[in-house]
């Protein structure tokens, strides 16, 4: 059977890795508290946000149905999910030893993905802006842009993040350093992507409804 | 370490584990299509349904799908140590706590200062 | 010349001539701005002169190298511990010599008084921001640090480099707020910075900036922590440590961590939102198009209420470990003060709105966090009958940091009763912000957090540096903080009910000036007590040869932390403690099973020195610096210089090094053999020179 109790939540190793699955215990352990807190974070900003969503606020400049594009955003939420399930393959793909081909592979897809999700999301906003939209128009304006990019900033951060853990796996291989690395990219991608099913359901669609 | 005589590490044990952890991969991914795709069509295509429940009703099918990301993705199960289960459920607590405060602050807030919600 | 008095231009920015403190008194000599000026150039050159002194001491004794390799590259729990109490006391210095400047010119305000308003908004401000988030938070951290991972038998947090870079994130927000002493002005907009006042409208100097990029760097360098705290006490107890078996200063540390986790997001947002305001022209507190100033309120006591109690849960931690100690008892009621940490840690996160009663929310939402704040005053006051509890029929011995925590339990209990009565908002639309709101956060804080971290620096010095501190001159302060308190603060409850706002600069009813003037004694009777702290520690260190417990355990303490050698080794532990129950050291003298000698010694892995914390505290400060005075250059440049050095740490390998199990052996038993040539000493004798940390055998609260 599989393991009983899990060491910590997100995809174990397992004991086939030996003492990089006993180091992965407090080391996932305190990237789960992180984004915890980073949750905390992006919870804060919906809040600011949901409150801003007021006549008061919009101070007569555009608002949701102006400025948002529902199929731009559909195709985002579509990349976004598909570079989750990829990731999900590197994560297996590293944890039954399929080769550092395979994983690397994963991870490129993902990256790929990834990118093509902040183009879109960089071409929305500049579409923003020439309607007017801009952060210094409105309340609304500014508690939107404090959200959306703030996620995408995060997604960016995993880019880089992706980008140097690939060079390491070049430089070192799979040592405990680079698959605790991969294990936690994994986690904040994925919690990346829950983030932005609330992002696309309360500003997108909440807006447009 | 012998590898053999840890049942885990058995190759066929392995192979169903892997099978498993596959197919919990490709059912997430699926599940959640559906419960994008069916909100974002829902808005798009049928405005006619009353706002109030609109919102609802996406809201339920986020929070689903917050659910199976959790379950598929991210593999939170109930097999998990106990610090971890409280970790999640604490984060759960307070970020209720905090947004649901503040929203319920400033609009009473925005409702006595004159300050009204979107038309 | 006056194009260099304006302005920088590009490569400089903001900063000209004007930024220095004098330009002013020089430029327009008015009597006020003489006055002002040459209080303020004091101060900077202070700085600026202690900085000095500091360069030019560790050049003569050659002590940059000794800096460098066993202090700020060092990943080590208890230096970390160490400098972080260092900055703290550094900081309580600046702070309480500017608290005494705002009396004496309260004392003096009847219509006027010697400072200008402005000076003396910077003033409150700076105090209050210096107080909470650079001298109570390093303070606690820098306890925390030092203590807890003895207390559970690890050998280091869990990621000690990221305990360095917190520590450096520190240090880089405290140095911002030195150098706004020397270069420009500091806010006015107090230790919260409400908007719109703080606004680029209102504020358009650097002070509002100042106070961003300090509170920015403190609270990363604080969630960090809070992550690497609790991680450590989830996974690096000794076996057997369970968590009702953890002492309970490492619960209270628990929560603590898990508050800082958590709140300090919101203050993240907050700061981030208003700086996004003031540099960007984004509307979330302004008051044109659409901002709402009340956000940021909310945004603001969403992390500083939980904040509070990040800073009093130690200071409780703390306190209950000197009080069992000193009476030589176990804890009375052990896990109802657990039960109460955790109830407090929670509570604490719904009580937010009792900071802004008067906002204009209806009231059955004051209702509920009234009757909220009111249910803290709950476990609390478990806590203070738990205390009274352990000393009752405990042979209570009267050392400094019992004289501390006697004080506090007799104070901190007024300050939470006039805490109850300001919970209730129709009492709270009374006195919000007049003094007695001052003299009931001060009642708090003065008593619970300041007196807990000084109770902490006088029970675990001895351990931290081998030799126990002068008692005389600690009871002489001790005392000094008490009586100076209750001088400086009490007269504040009457001026609040009879009406005077707090950070009034100037009042005109003559009725206020006798109680003013009694605080104004009770301050410099504060002032005394820091005096005396400092002498304290510099005759101790004179006669530190006399006073040395290198066995390690100078006052019978229950705790692990007390069964090593002190200092400890860098290890802490020879081998890692097994932990049978609860007072895990208490237990092991009793059954004769402490200061053994193992059969076996293994290598210890250590993690290297790394300079990641300095560089990061270098960059953490440049770019701070930058961002102020608008030297985008600077910005950006430091910006790109930390994610290089992030991405660069992450391609390190090779982390860590051995101690050898000879040298391991070779150290144990230099210190087990001093422990057997060691003579017992009976408590009545623990402050006297024959203490050298090897400590009688007593039953439960029995002097032999």
């Amino acid at each position: 059977m599989s393991q009983d109790v899990m060491k910590h939540p997100g995809l174990n190793l397992g004991p086939a890795h030996g003492s990089d699955d006993d180091a992965a215990q407090g080391m996932i352990f305190g990237f789960w508290v992180f984004l915890m807190s980073d949750a905390i974070l992006f919870g804060m900003v919906f809040a600011t946000y949901v409150t801003s969503l007021s006549t008061h606020a919009l101070a007569g400049g555009p608002g949701p149905h102006d400025l948002y594009n529902i199929k731009s955003v559909f195709i985002e939420t579509l990349l976004l999910l598909a570079s989750s399930f990829t990731f999900g393959m590197a994560s297996l793909a590293l944890k039954y030893k399929h080769g550092k081909a395979r994983l690397v592979g994963w991870m490129l897809v993902t990256l790929v993905l990834g990118l093509g999700f902040l183009g879109f999301e960089l071409h929305d906003i500049f579409g923003m802006f020439a309607k007017g939209g801009v952060p210094s128009r409105s309340g609304f304006l500014s508690a939107f842009f404090d959200l959306v990019p703030l996620h995408g900033l995060h997604v960016t951060a995993g880019c880089v993040w992706l980008i140097c853990l690939v060079g390491q796996i070049a430089r070192y291989g799979l040592d405990t350093k680079t698959k605790l690395g991969i294990m936690r990219l994994a986690l904040f991608w994925h919690f990346l992507d829950i983030i932005w099913i609330a992002i696309f359901t309360v500003v997108y669609l909440g807006g447009l409804a | 370490m012998n590898a053999q005589l840890d049942g885990v590490d058995e190759p066929a044990d392995r192979k169903r584990e892997e099978r498993r952890e596959f197919h919990s991969y490709v059912c997430g991914i699926g599940l959640a299509l559906l419960l994008t795709v069916v909100p974002f069509a829902l808005v798009h295509w049928f405005p006619a349904i009353p706002r109030f429940s609109l919102l609802i009703l996406i809201g339920a099918f986020a929070l689903v799908q917050m659910l199976v990301h959790f379950r598929f993705f991210l593999h939170i199960g109930f097999k998990q140590k106990r610090e971890d289960l409280q970790l999640l459920l604490f984060s759960g607590l307070l970020l209720t706590i905090m947004v649901g405060g503040t929203i319920w602050i400033m609009a009473s807030l925005a409702l006595r200062m004159a300050m009204p919600g979107q038309p | 010349m006056s194009i260099v008095a304006d302005s920088g231009g590009p490569f400089l920015g903001r900063l000209s001539l004007h930024s220095l403190p004098f330009w002013d008194m020089l430029q327009h000599p008015t009597m006020s701005n003489i006055i002002n000026g040459i209080i303020a150039t004091g101060a900077a050159s202070l700085v600026v002169i202690g900085a000095l002194v500091v360069i030019a001491l560790l050049t003569k004794y050659k002590l940059w190298r000794p800096l460098w390799s066993d202090w700020v590259t060092s990943t080590d729990h208890k230096k970390i511990g160490i400098m972080y109490i260092v900055i703290a006391l550094v900081m309580l210095t600046r702070a309480l010599i500017e608290a005494v400047l705002m009396r004496a010119q309260q004392a003096v305000g009847l219509h006027g008084g010697f400072l200008s308003p402005d000076h003396f908004a910077q003033l409150f401000s700076t105090h209050g921001t210096i107080m909470i988030f650079f001298m109570a938070m390093p303070f606690l951290t820098g306890v925390i640090n030092y203590v807890m991972p003895m207390q559970i038998g690890a050998r280091d947090v869990s990621f000690p480099v990221l305990n360095s870079i917190s520590l450096g994130l520190t240090a880089a927000g405290a140095a911002l707020v030195m150098v706004s002493l020397v270069i420009g002005k500091f806010s006015t907009g107090g230790w919260f910075g409400y908007p719109p006042y703080t606004e680029a409208t209102f504020s358009p100097g650097v002070g509002p900036d100042y106070w961003i990029w300090a509170l920015s760097l403190a609270g990363l360098a604080s969630t960090l922590t809070g992550i690497n705290f609790a991680v450590t006490i989830y996974k690096e107890r000794a076996p057997g440590m369970k968590l009702m078996r953890m002492p309970l200063f490492t619960w209270t540390a628990l929560c603590t961590a898990i508050l800082m986790i958590f709140a300090m997001p919101p203050l993240t947002v907050a700061t981030s939102q208003l700086a996004l305001d003031r540099y960007l022209g984004f509307h979330y507190f302004t008051n044109a198009l659409g901002g709402n100033m009340m956000n940021f309120a909310n945004l603001f006591w969403l992390f500083g209420h939980p904040e509070v109690y990040i800073l009093i849960l130690p200071a409780f931690g703390v306190y209950s470990e000197v009080i069992a100690t000193f009476s030589g008892k176990a804890l009375f009621g052990y896990r109802s003060l657990v039960m109460a940490t955790m109830a407090i840690a929670i509570l604490s996160f719904t009580v937010w709105l009792h900071h802004f009663f008067t906002m204009g929310q209806n009231a059955n939402i004051n209702a509920v966090f009234g009757i909220a704040s009111m249910l803290i005053g709950i476990p609390t006051g478990v806590k203070i009958y738990d205390w009274m509890l352990t000393m009752f029929r405990g042979r209570v011995r009267f050392t400094t940091p019992m004289v501390y925590s006697i004080g506090f339990i007799l104070l901190f209990v007024l300050g939470g009763m006039s805490g109850i009565l300001l919970a209730n908002p129709t009492i709270d639309y009374q006195v919000h912000n007049t003094v007695f709101l001052v003299a009931h956060f001060h009642n708090v804080a003065v008593p619970g957090v300041l007196f807990g971290m000084l109770t902490a620096y006088h029970f675990w010095f001895p351990k931290a540096f081998g030799f126990r501190l002068n008692e005389r001159w600690g009871i002489i302060s001790a005392l000094c903080w008490i009586f100076g308190f209750m001088g400086a603060f009490f007269p504040l409850y009457a001026l609040g009910i009879m009406g005077l706002p707090r950070r009034t600069v100037a009042y005109a009813q003559a009725r206020y000036v006798p109680l003013e003037w009694v605080a104004f004694l009770g301050a410099l009777l504060l002032l005394a007590a820091l005096l005396a702290l400092l002498w304290q520690l510099w005759i101790s260190i004179r006669d530190r040869d006399a006073n040395r417990v290198f066995v390690g355990d100078p006052w019978d303490g229950r705790s692990l932390e007390w069964s090593n050698s002190a200092p400890p080794p860098e290890y802490n532990f020879a081998v890692i403690p097994s932990v049978q129950g609860r007072d895990a050291f208490t237990m092991a003298k009793e059954n004769h099973s402490a200061y053994e000698r193992p059969d076996t010694y293994k290598d210890i892995e250590l993690p290297k020195n790394s300079a990641m914390g300095l560089v990061i505290a270098a960059l953490g400060f440049a770019l701070a610096f930058g961002l102020v005075w608008h030297i985008w250059w600077l910005v950006i440049a430091a910006l790109l210089a930390v994610i290089a050095s992030m991405i660069v740490r992450g391609f390190a390998r090779d982390t860590t090094r051995l101690v050898s199990a000879q040298e391991v052996r070779r150290e144990h038993h230099r210190w087990i053999d001093a422990v057997a040539a060691a003579t017992a000493v009976s408590r009545a004798n623990e402050c006297k020179t024959v203490n050298v940390g090897l400590a009688q055998h007593q039953a439960n609260g029995v002097v032999p």
